[in-house]
This record gives C-alpha cells, sequence and structure tokens, in this order.
C-alpha cells in the first residue's frame, strides 16, 4: 500500500501558499505509508541557462560548503548551494553532463535525485510528518506538487527507494501500486544503455516511460505502450513543467480521487487527504476511471 | 437525537458508543459531523438506529450493519455496507470500489454512480444504484438483486450464481456466464418494489435481466481448456 498526493494550483495568489495547503494531504496518507516519504515541487524556473540539481546524503554531517568550494575552484564556475538538513539544491549554469560526470569523480558517495528548471525532489526514510519538518514542506513554494508516502511491499525501505523517482528533467512519477514485471522492463532498458540506481518496480516504469518520450511518443503514447508492457496495479501521478497526469491500470485496483476546484487541483488516494482543502464543499469530486489519462495544466 | 464530531471523537470511540451505550437508551438518530473522509464509520451496527452521516465517509461505512438505517450525506470510498446483514444503507452522492461486497442482507441504495466491483459476491443484499456501476460489477454474486438505473461497465456478471442483475441503460459488456433474460412479471414486481424502496419513479419496464446462464455450474471436461 502507498499514498499519493498532488496538487496544482490554479490561482497564482495561492501559489506562497503551496506547502502549507499541501502539507495536510502528505499527512493524511500516513496510514497508506508511513516507512517513508517524497515529494516533488515546481517552482519559479532558474534562467534559461541554469539548471537545479536535487542532491541527497545519508551523512549527517556533510559539508556542503565544501562541496560549493571544491565545484568553483575545479569547474571555475559560479554555483549556488541551498542546504536543507540532508538535502541540498545546486544552482550552476554548467551542462548537466559535465556536473554529473563531476559529481560523481569528486562527491561518489551522493545521490542525484533530480536535474531541471523548475523541480526539487524531497525524500527520504520517516513518517510523512518526520520527513515534512525534517525539509520544511510547510514553506514550499511553487505552482504543483507531487507527493507520496510509501509502504514497502517490493524493495527495501531506503531513500532512494522512496518515491518520486525521475528520469529527465523536469519529469517525475509516483507510484501506488506493484508491478508484476519490473526486472524484465529492466532488462529491456538495461539492453538500450539506460542505467539503473535501485531495484525498485517503480524505478522501472518510470524509466520506461522517459524512454518511450525520449523515443518521441507524447505522454499518451508512451501510457499507452506502457499499458501493454506494464503487467501489474498502479495508480501513477506523474508531473512536468507545466502539468499533473494521472492514470489508473485497467483493473483499477488502487484507488484515486480528484478535486477540481476554481483555485486548484487536488489528487489523492483517499477523500480524507482532501477534506481539509479550503472550499472543497465546492469543488467537483470524481472517481478518476481505469485506463484513461487525465491531464491538468499549469 | 444524539450530535456527535468527528474532529472532537476518534472513529473508535464513535464506534464504542454506538455499539455499547446506544443499544437499549431511547435514542431513534444519531447524527455524525465532519467525518472528512474517515474510515470505518458506523460499522458493526448491531441495534435498529437511524444515523445520519453529514459529510463524505472513508472505507468501510456501515460495514457489517445489522439492523440500523444509515444515509451519507456525501460520498463514500471503497466497501461501503460491505457484508452488510440487515438495514439499510443510503449514499446521496457516489461510492466508490466494491459497494456492498458480500453483502448478506439490508438495502444499500447509492444515489450517484458506483465505482467498479459493486455487489461483488453478494449473498442477499439488495443493491439500487442511480447511477452507473463500475466494471466487473455483481462478480460472482450469489443471491440477492442489483438494480441499475444507469449504465453498466465491463464483465457485468462475471460467473454469477442465483443473484439477479436489473439494468436500465446499456451494458458495456457481460461477463463469462452472465446473459439476458427475458423480464418475467415477477421481475416487473422486484424492480418495481426496489425501485420504490429507494425513492426512484423509472419505469420497471425500461429495464433487462442479466443472469446466470449456468454453464459453469458443473464442470465440463471437453471444454478444451476454453474457460
Amino acid at each position: 500500500m502507498c499514498g499519493i498526493v498532488g496538487l496544482l494550483i490554479k490561482n497564482p495568489k495561492l501559489r506562497p501558499q503551496l506547502g502549507q495547503l499541501m502539507l495536510p494531504m502528505l499527512i493524511g496518507m500516513t496510514e497508506r505509508g508511513p516507512d517513508s516519504a517524497g515529494l516533488a515541487v515546481y517552482t519559479a524556473p532558474v534562467a534559461a541557462n541554469e539548471r537545479k540539481f536535487s542532491l541527497f546524503t545519508i551523512e549527517e554531517d556533510f559539508n556542503w560548503q565544501k562541496l560549493g568550494h571544491d565545484f568553483q575552484a575545479h569547474l571555475g564556475s559560479a554555483v549556488t548551494v541551498l542546504q536543507q538538513a540532508n538535502h541540498a539544491i545546486l544552482t550552476t549554469h554548467l551542462e548537466p553532463a559535465t556536473v554529473k560526470v563531476w559529481l560523481k569523480e569528486h562527491y561518489p558517495r551522493l545521490h542525484l535525485l533530480s536535474v531541471g528548471q523548475l523541480m526539487d525532489i524531497y525524500k527520504d526514510t520517516g513518517t510523512p510528518a518526520q520527513v515534512a519538518a525534517r525539509y520544511g514542506f510547510a514553506g514550499l513554494q511553487g505552482s504543483h506538487v507531487v507527493g507520496h508516502t510509501r509502504m514497502a511491499t517490493e524493495s527495501a525501505v531506503t531513500p532512494a527507494h522512496a518515491h518520486p523517482f525521475t528520469a529527465g528533467e523536469d519529469w517525475c512519477l509516483v507510484h501506488n501500486g506493484s508491478l508484476s514485471n519490473p526486472n524484465s522492463i529492466r532488462r529491456m532498458l538495461q539492453h538500450q544503455g539506460i542505467a539503473f540506481e535501485t531495484d525498485n518496480d517503480t524505478e522501472a516504469a518510470c524509466r520506461f516511460l522517459e524512454w518511450r518520450m525520449r523515443e518521441g511518443d507524447d505522454l499518451h503514447t508512451a501510457l499507452q505502450r506502457g499499458f501493454e508492457e506494464l503487467d501489474g496495479f498502479f495508480t501513477l501521478l506523474m508531473g512536468t513543467k507545466d502539468q499533473l497526469a494521472l492514470v489508473r491500470d485497467p483493473f483499477a485496483c488502487k484507488p484515486a480521487i480528484v478535486a477540481e476546484h476554481d483555485d486548484y487541483v487536488a489528487i489523492a488516494s483517499e477523500f480524507r487527504s482532501l477534506a481539509h482543502l479550503p472550499d472543497v464543499k465546492n469543488a467537483r469530486l470524481f472517481e478518476p476511471m481505469p485506463e484513461e489519462l487525465y491531464i491538468w495544466k499549469v | 437525537m444524539e450530535s456527535l464530531d468527528l474532529r472532537t471523537i476518534s472513529v473508535r470511540e464513535l464506534n464504542q458508543y454506538l455499539h455499547k451505550e446506544l443499544p437499549g437508551k431511547d435514542i431513534g438518530k444519531v447524527e455524525i459531523f465532519n467525518p472528512d473522509g474517515a474510515h470505518n464509520i458506523a460499522a458493526g451496527m448491531d441495534c435498529p438506529v437511524e444515523i445520519s452521516i453529514q459529510g463524505h465517509g472513508g472505507y468501510y461505512v456501515g460495514g457489517m450493519n445489522k439492523h440500523a438505517d444509515i444515509t451519507v450525506h456525501g460520498n463514500v470510498g471503497w466497501g461501503v455496507a460491505e457484508n452488510m446483514m440487515s438495514g439499510s444503507v443510503r449514499v446521496k452522492g457516489f461510492a466508490s470500489e466494491s459497494a456492498g461486497a458480500s453483502g448478506h442482507g439490508g438495502t444499500l441504495i447509492i444515489e450517484g454512480d458506483a465505482s467498479l466491483r459493486c455487489g461483488i459476491s453478494m449473498k442477499g443484499i439488495d443493491i439500487v444504484v442511480g447511477g452507473n456501476i463500475g466494471n466487473f460489477s455483481g462478480f460472482m454474486a450469489q443471491a440477492g438483486r442489483m438494480v441499475v438505473c444507469g449504465d453498466a461497465g465491463d464483465g457485468l456478471g462475471d460467473s454469477l450464481y442465483e443473484a439477479v442483475i436489473y439494468v436500465r441503460g446499456k451494458v458495456k459488456s457481460l461477463g463469462a456466464d452472465a446473459r439476458e433474460e427475458p423480464m418475467t412479471e415477477a421481475d416487473y414486481v422486484a424492480v418495481k418494489e426496489l425501485l420504490g424502496r429507494a425513492g426512484f419513479s423509472h419505469d420497471p419496464k425500461e429495464f433487462k435481466r442479466i443472469a446466470s446462464a449456468k454453464t459453469l455450474y458443473n464442470w465440463n471436461a471437453d471444454a478444451d481448456q476454453e474457460y
């Protein structure tokens, strides 16, 4: 079992409150996912020539300042490092490939969670309330957020196994359910030269969809192929730089409910995560149909 | 009348009150406020009382109900009235998956739509749905009746036993061993009575009857693995 939540703010005045509005949604899914939690938040974009890198370390006393100094000394380029507990966002105008190689060489134990212009990813083990307090989720601002609470059933409980998963820039995915053929999908993708970081089933789905979109499929076509290839149960919530997208498997084995309001669109596994949203009484509530793609634009 | 607020007491405290303190007291009606999608609200009722839930319920609202008449002024999550024995549950909004699952008796009325697997393995319950029902509804339904005023999804009544399903709208597809049969006078009487119980005014003549073809009742060794 797991819990998923998504919130897309339509009224720009509410964007500074994104974290505050989302937090009760995430904590409301604690019973469905008490062992880890995470989210991807879409903030205002960095400058057109810049990229943000979400980084995670398990070392409590990691010296982020030193990483910033080393980066400037080795690569001769300005960088900002914004730390929050075990997590930091590194912003630079260097090419992602250059940064990735440098990180791997000099800081091989750092975990690169995401690269993009708008998206920051935070994920860790602990209850949703603990993870939210550690990373200051209540203060997050932005246009949309994709969150997840995890109750592991098929692979280990580690920060790397927590959701969201990401592949490609500003794209992420969370999953409630379980796949029965992640290993064959992983093998198929590895033959295409795609590398994996965990043995998690969701990572297989994530890299499959990203691979299809990189090969030219739009999200709709990629998901159609996903229905053919992915065997198992899933409600998938995906984030792009300006969209939230939701699908459920053909048997709708995992729940989902949507609240569409003039000010926001909120998605959760269960209504109890939507109950405290402002004016939810006047939102249009509905259950997404199986095998249908729902997309909401910022 | 008693009023209880789930922002001030827990579901466990609510249900302990409903199970242990309420029976024998002269209270005809209990109102429950701020359900906010909580699970197991008024599950396991065992006395005649009217319960009114003001808002949206979570999973298993009125599960295992005996004797009580429960109304939800909102939507419900999975498994509303699952394994109900008697009494009634009425949902004014929509119901999520597996509504009335395994129900033995009583009446479940859903005024809006019901999601997938409505009436799965029902064992004598009567279900009336004002809107549509989702895929795989009535799977392995053993006894009881389900009346659907809207459309039915894929695989309706797969592996039916003796339960009968009446549908007013379109059936997207029938499940294995389910078939449409002619309506008899007894069917019209049954549908009229069930619609009356639910307060819907459709003409019973608009409904068709789905029941088991009973080809799966006995193992057919000559079927060449066609199952």
